[in-house]
């Protein structure tokens, strides 16, 4: 499958490309943005930033998995990041953590079977000790979780979040509950 | 008298970020006076004398570090706004770039006139989307007002500012880790000398300042320099910003002047311990920083005060811990933050920090042996300056301190195989 950006991300990233005065230093920006477009980056991904940037494709690999935050296959519709860092772990994120375990049925760093949600538990600190515990959802951060928190941000999540979702998240609970006890 | 707020008075003001707003209650009026009535050389000489010092961490006096920028290279100067806030402990910045972005982008005119510098660039650590968001709306409608771009607030000065936004890498916070990230590189720390002043983003002289640090120059030009540093104490001027977490009843952002007690912070303004326990350790400057036990606490908040007592201010995090929490427990928590951390390029970081963290894991495991004390000391000694940036110091200075002075804790995990505190 190829890549290229969208008419509006192609005029976005020759926007881009004007802040600098090397191609090169365009390449965080321009992953971020393939990134936001399509969700991951592929192998056809780093081929086309490659390309456009005039960077060796060995180049844009190194860099792509140097940094954290750019998914290289498919990950839920939400995106979970629980910080695990010491100010949270002092209050409390290793509750959250096996509240998450449970709920969601999959292991950090797995998608939900139906796909509605991803999660990670994170050890570096996202900078948001007041908020302690907390987590992220997709570009928001939540704080002071407790279990039952927990559940009413991802009952809310915002978007393609369908009541089928939360009845199969209920369900892989009861299950997993079931299991544990 | 009141505690003054230099930079945090407009935490939880929403008009704040508006630029009409901002300007009509005394915002930009600091870069007007630099632009109209001083000269680049009289703004950095105020600097000086203002001792302000670097607030992202190392300390290192403002003025001066603007001072080491040569000016007659020919190729143009950059400045790097360091907003990749990721020290753990720390989320001070992320206020000012929520609430006031634009006594940020005033604190950047100021500089960049005083360094001659027309392009800037802010570092912004990836997990801050919404911060990234509010800055950019800051900065459009400063260009759309003509206080960014071709002719700053209408004088004859061209500045232009730009978000560059991390991925997810902590080591992107060092200096020279961030300029090989904005050159589109992964953030492996240079070598130095040559220092970023003299050779720094694509091969020109560059400036790096904090948020924090750039915030407070709007106040110094128009206060003065000496009202500043009389504000502080003998070698560091000003208030900062202090980032209060952990066992503490009220977390969050305090500014307060430098120098100010530790104490006064837990527990005047943090409200003291949570659930009402005693103070068992605290980390005065975020987790790179040496702990210091409930006695050794009695400390100033200032940077040359911190390393008296052992430690360091770094970056303003303080981190309070109760009775109840392992420090075998707390060691491993913040070593497992350095092995992902640490970006692989030196031996002794790489593999230092990595060794300790599988240490830590087995002593918790209670799969420890007596030997493991010793051996972590070791690698320490080994991790400290040996490096090309200060990681490993870091790592080690922090880890060595719980192992040093909490010894027993270790000595019942390794004897008795399982924790004497409260599960986490």
């Amino acid at each position: 499958m190829t890549f290229e950006f969208t008419p509006e991300n192609q005029e976005q990233f020759l926007e881009i490309l004007n802040r600098y005065p090397r191609k090169r230093a365009a390449m965080l920006p321009t992953l971020h943005l393939a990134h936001q477009q399509q969700g991951f980056i592929t192998p056809e991904v780093e081929q086309y930033v490659g390309r456009i940037l005039e960077v060796p494709l060995v180049d844009v690999r190194e860099i792509l998995t140097f940094y954290t935050l750019f998914f290289r296959r498919p990950m839920g519709r939400h995106h979970i990041r629980l910080c695990m860092s010491i100010s949270c772990w002092i209050r409390g994120a290793s509750q959250i953590k096996d509240h998450l375990d449970r709920t969601m049925g999959v292991p950090s760093g797995e998608i939900t079977p139906d796909g509605s949600f991803s999660w990670e538990a994170v050890p570096d600190c996202l900078g948001a000790c007041e908020l302690a515990p907390m987590m992220q959802l997709d570009k928001d951060y939540h704080g002071n979780l407790t279990p039952d928190k927990v559940e009413h941000i991802l009952a809310e999540a915002p978007g393609n979040h369908s009541k089928a979702d939360q009845e199969t998240l209920r369900e892989t609970k009861k299950q997993k509950n079931k299991k544990t006890n | 008298m009141s505690v003054q707020k230099l930079v945090s008075e407009y935490f939880s003001n929403p008009e704040a970020k508006e630029l009409a707003w901002y300007r009509r209650h005394g915002g930009y009026e600091g870069a007007l006076k630099a632009l109209d009535e001083m000269k680049p050389q009289e703004i950095i000489d105020e600097v000086i004398s203002a001792n302000l010092r670097g607030l992202g961490g190392a300390g290192f006096p403002t003025g001066r570090k603007w001072s080491f920028v040569p000016r007659d290279t020919g190729k143009p100067i950059y400045l790097a706004v360091n907003a990749d806030e990721s020290e753990p402990g720390t989320f001070k910045d992320r206020y000012i770039l929520e609430w006031d972005p634009h006594r940020l982008l005033e604190g950047i005119i100021i500089c960049a006139y005083a360094v001659g510098i027309h392009t800037a660039y802010i570092y912004i650590r990836g997990e801050y989307v919404r911060p990234a968001e509010t800055l950019q709306g800051a900065i459009e409608e400063a260009y759309q007002e003509g206080v960014l771009g071709k002719q700053v607030l209408g004088k004859d000065f061209s500045l232009d500012v730009h978000i560059h936004r991390g991925a997810g890498a902590y080591i992107c916070g060092e200096e020279t880790g961030l300029l090989e990230s904005l050159e589109g590189k992964k953030g492996w720390p240079r070598l130095k000398p040559p220092f970023p002043a003299v050779v720094g983003l694509f091969g020109s002289p560059t400036v790096i300042n904090n948020v924090e640090t750039l915030s407070h120059l709007p106040r110094i030009m128009v206060n003065g320099s000496q009202w500043f540093a009389e504000i502080g104490c003998e070698r560091s001027g000003g208030t900062r910003l202090f980032a209060l977490s952990g066992s503490v009843k009220k977390p969050g952002v305090y500014e307060l002047p430098m120098g100010t007690s530790l104490h006064e912070l837990i527990y005047q303004h943090g409200g003291g311990i949570w659930n009402d326990k005693a103070l068992k350790a605290v980390i005065p400057g975020g987790a790179s920083a040496a702990v210091l036990t409930h006695q050794e606490s009695d400390v100033q908040l200032d940077f040359d005060s911190c390393i008296k007592a052992g430690s360091m201010l770094g970056s303003g995090a303080v981190i309070v811990m109760d009775e109840d929490v392992c420090m075998v427990k707390a060691a491993h928590n913040i070593m497992r933050f350095f092995a992902h951390e640490s970006c692989g390029q030196c031996t002794p970081c790489r593999e230092g920090t990595a060794w300790v963290y599988r240490i830590l894991t087995r002593i918790l495991e209670g799969q420890g042996t007596p030997d493991d004390i010793n051996s972590l000391l070791e690698i320490g000694g080994n991790m400290s300056g040996t490096s090309i940036c200060a990681l490993s110091d870091g790592a080690a200075m922090s880890f060595r301190s719980y192992v040093n002075k909490f010894t027993s804790e270790f000595e019942y995990h390794i004897r008795h195989g399982k924790c004497e505190f409260d599960e986490r």
